[in-house]
């Protein structure tokens, strides 16, 4: 970093006297690939060196664009992902051919299935040599074909800067995805003068924005008559950047609102209209609305399994408005009655323009405030028992300010850091939702940090085997210098596991077992960081108090209650409206 | 910190209202005394392309990872440069014929895909190879189908075919009496009916003009 630093400063000194801009020519399919990424305004890039990639971070060596060297390609495409999902641009992540690309792979289908813009650029052998099984040769087009957007082979010096320039507009078109070009090592060094143009997404993949007046206006009609009508507000409300309309239309309408899980943060949770998020662990009472609406208004998302419970009994009296910016989400799970095609914010504007009055629901509204006294989120937390993880979650939360960006591992620690924060803003949820990837918290916290301000706060809640997966990239927190908290909801088990074999399996806990998990505060220390470990309530709050006011990355290794488990709970398949609040429901 | 009873509060799982309304596997709303799955059904799709390399295996791995039933897949240039038609029978439910439909439409290489109506023109080509023995009859029969003769010898007669599925179906019935030793057809190709545009936004074949994206409203 140092050694790039200085040769930076020393072009830039030489560059100033002239007073010309700091970009080198284009003299290399590299150098255009730089220029492409400088021209979409990229600030920083995480990833990993390589023999494929080398020429492109050879001419990284003279960009302002910041790199960040990760310890292993997944935590590469996490930290690009959580990059983006906090900014609202493409992050983007780099890695060399074979393992590199392969180790990137996780991160990418993480991306992919929770719709997030990431562009990966990956080396690869020599176009002569593709297809000979060569060193570190992987068909990394093939390979990520099903996971991304849309992948590139880069054949040309000529057209590779154009080809990220694209590709890099693709992830953040119409709904987001993370994209790949795939770099043979000769388009890289090729020999080219030829600069980029803008960048913009390719013609054929241009959605439609505005929704067609007629499905407006039948939305309009279905939602005035309504007498139970419920928003749902999924991730591409955030990713769209809806929140304030959708706010403004449920204020209005005063229409409830339950959220998905990667919708959290799109509707205050401490309003009153807010219901916070439904499906497998969602609050009981956006469970039951979700039960007895009969006019579901869901915006951006895309009914996954485990917010819709058994098809059959989804919402089983709604007639269902479905505003996505994907036709192919249109009744592809649940079926929509009233489609409407086009961007989360101008859809929901256009909706309530169109709108003579607002739907009767006093007494739904009433009914869903009974909801909310009858099933609260709550937790027993007795003197003679282990520490509560809900707990330590409440604690980090009122330790915290209110815009504090949490990112999370897989696994209860997951659902109680969703449960049990109260969360007010968009982009400051950062999980792995669709395809739960253990890991992914770290990693996302390193992303995160990178784009939030320096005076936002970071929170990684994380489980004992979920850290364990990405704990080296510890090392580029230290490195970074990133001020991060890293919470760890140490239960010694891989704990949703172990509730599921509890529940399901007759208790047999196969493989569940982490007691042999390391002293985390020590390897905290190994790598440089902070570590407390934590086992009883009244050291909480001076451990959390402690680690935030250290300025690095911190760990507390909270030991907490291995019996613990995670409620309400839906089983896979069953009605929402039948969510367990203990173990004797299920 | 609350000190209270193990686990959540609130009245159990049948203790709490539950509305009677049901939906079908496809996610539509039904009459729970019915029992209604939707039928399956045929039909053609088209679709035009950029003729990129890799785009026949885009479109079979979707179909592939996301479970739809593609019966053939055609494939082959039209008169702009850098397009190509891909042509897909495929037996499915409605729902799932609109998804297959709108997840192709979303590869970036497909500028248009539509569903073509039953008067489309279809055809396949059907190459046949059959025991040698009686050179006569298999003649007669290839004739009576509108079939050439490709290669005959002592051995292996080998006709080609064109028609619709029907008349194909009905001629491999016919030459079955001979012995079949080979069998390899195409897959159907189509195209609409008269001066219907066979994919939405198709410009007419002679005027060379590429054809324009469509965006899907639905
Ligand atoms: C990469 C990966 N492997 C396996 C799983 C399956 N899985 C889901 S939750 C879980 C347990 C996670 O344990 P831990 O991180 O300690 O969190 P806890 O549930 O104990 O809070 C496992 C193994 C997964 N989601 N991701």
């Amino acid at each position: 970093m140092s050694e790039r630093t200085a040769a930076t400063t020393d072009a830039d000194a030489s560059s100033q006297s002239d007073d010309e801009p700091t970009q080198t020519e284009v003299t290399s399919g590299a150098t255009a690939v730089v220029r492409a990424l400088e021209n979409a305004g990229v600030e920083t890039a995480f990833g990993v060196q390589g023999g494929a990639i080398m020429p492109i971070y050879d001419a990284l060596y003279h960009s302002d664009i910041r790199h960040v060297t990760m310890a292993h390609e997944q935590g590469a495409a996490h930290a690009a992902d959580a990059y983006g999902v906090v900014r609202g641009d493409p992050g983007v992540c780099l890695a060399t051919s074979g393992p590199g690309a392969t180790n990137l792979v996780t991160g990418i289908a993480d991306a992919n299935m929770d719709s997030d813009a990431m562009l990966a650029l990956t080396g690869q052998v020599p176009s002569d040599m593709v297809g000979s099984d060569a060193f570190q040769e992987t068909d990394t087009t093939g390979v990520t074909a099903p996971i991304t957007k849309h992948n590139y082979f880069a054949s040309s010096p000529d057209t590779v800067g154009d080809t990220v320039g694209e590709a890099f507009a693709l992830a953040a078109e119409g709904r987001p995805g993370p994209t790949l070009v795939d770099l043979p090592k000769d388009t890289s060094l090729g020999e080219t003068d030829r600069e980029p143009g803008d960048a913009r997404p390719p013609e054929t993949c241009r959605p439609r924005t505005d929704p067609d007046d007629a499905q407006v206006e039948a939305a309009a009609r279905a939602i005035e008559q309504a007498e139970n009508p419920l928003l749902l507000f999924g991730g591409g409300v955030v990713k769209g950047n809806a929140t304030d309309v959708a706010r403004n239309f449920a204020t209005e309408h005063q229409i409830p609102v339950v959220t998905t899980m990667p919708g959290i943060g799109a509707m205050p949770e401490d309003d009153e209209l807010c219901l916070s998020w439904a499906g497998m662990h969602g609050t009981g009472y956006a469970n039951m609305a979700i039960t007895h609406t009969d006019c579901l208004i869901a915006i951006g998302t895309r009914f996954d399994d485990r917010l819709t419970g058994g098809i059959d009994t989804f919402a089983p009296e709604a007639e269902v408005v479905h505003v996505d910016i994907d036709p192919a989400e249109i009744s592809k799970n649940i079926h929509a009655d009233y489609p409407v095609v086009g961007d989360a914010g101008t859809a929901i504007e256009r909706i309530g323009a169109e709108m003579e009055h607002s739907p009767d629901a006093r007494e739904w509204r009433e009914q869903c405030l009974v909801w909310k006294d009858e099933y609260p989120m709550d937790y027993a937390a007795p003197e003679d028992e282990p520490l509560k993880p809900q707990f330590v979650v409440e604690a980090l939360d009122e330790a915290t300010p209110d815009e504090t960006i949490v990112t999370s591992g897989v696994g209860q620690h997951q659902m109680w850091a969703a449960q049990y924060w109260t969360f007010r803003e968009p982009r400051r949820w950062v999980s792995s939702h669709g395809l739960g990837t253990m890991g992914y918290g770290l990693p996302a916290a390193i992303g995160a940090r990178l784009a939030a301000d320096d005076d936002e706060t970071v929170v990684c809640v994380d489980g004992d085997a979920s850290f364990l997966m990405t704990i080296q990239e510890l090392s580029v927190a230290v490195r970074e210098d990133l001020d991060i908290t890293i919470a760890i909801l140490n239960n010694e088990y891989i704990g949703m596991v172990r509730q599921w074999q509890d529940a399901f399996f007759e208790g047999r806990r196969m493989a569940a077992g982490y007691e042999w998990c390391p002293q985390f505060d020590k390897l905290a220390e190994a790598f440089g960081a902070r570590g407390w470990t934590v086992d009883s309530y009244d050291e909480v709050a001076d451990a959390i108090e402690e680690a935030l006011a250290y300025d690095g990355p911190s760990v507390i290794d909270f030991h907490v209650d291995p019996a613990e488990n995670v409620y309400p709970m839906v089983s896979s398949g069953a009605p929402n409206g039948k969510f367990a609040l203990s173990e004797d429901q299920l | 910190m609350s000190d209270k009873q193990k686990g959540l509060q609130g009245p159990a799982p049948d203790e709490r209202p539950h509305p009677a309304g049901r939906r079908n596997s496809q996610g539509i709303r039904i009459d729970p005394e019915v029992e209604s799955e939707p039928e399956r059904r045929r039909t053609v799709l088209s679709a035009i392309v950029e003729d990129e390399p890799g785009v026949l295996s885009r479109i079979a791995g979707l179909a592939a990872r996301r479970q739809f039933n593609i019966e053939s897949l055609t494939v082959g240039p039209t008169t702009v440069d850098g397009h190509s038609r891909i042509t897909m029978v495929v037996e499915e439910p409605d729902p799932g014929i609109d998804q297959i439909e709108k997840q192709i439409a979303k590869l970036k290489p497909v500028i248009s895909i539509g569903e073509l109506d039953d008067d489309a023109v279809r055809a396949e080509l059907v190459l046949l190879k059959v025991r040698g023995e009686d050179p006569d009859k298999v003649h007669a029969i290839t004739k009576m189908y509108d079939g050439t003769t490709l290669d005959a010898g002592p051995e292996t007669i080998t006709v080609q075919l064109t028609g619709d599925e029907r008349k194909i179906d009905d001629a491999v019935d016919a030459f079955r009496r001979f012995g079949i030793i080979e069998i390899a057809r195409t897959g159907q190709t189509a195209l609409a009916h008269g001066a219907k545009k066979t994919v939405p936004g198709e410009e007419p074949g002679t005027s060379g003009e590429p054809t324009k994206p469509t965006t899907n409203t639905q």
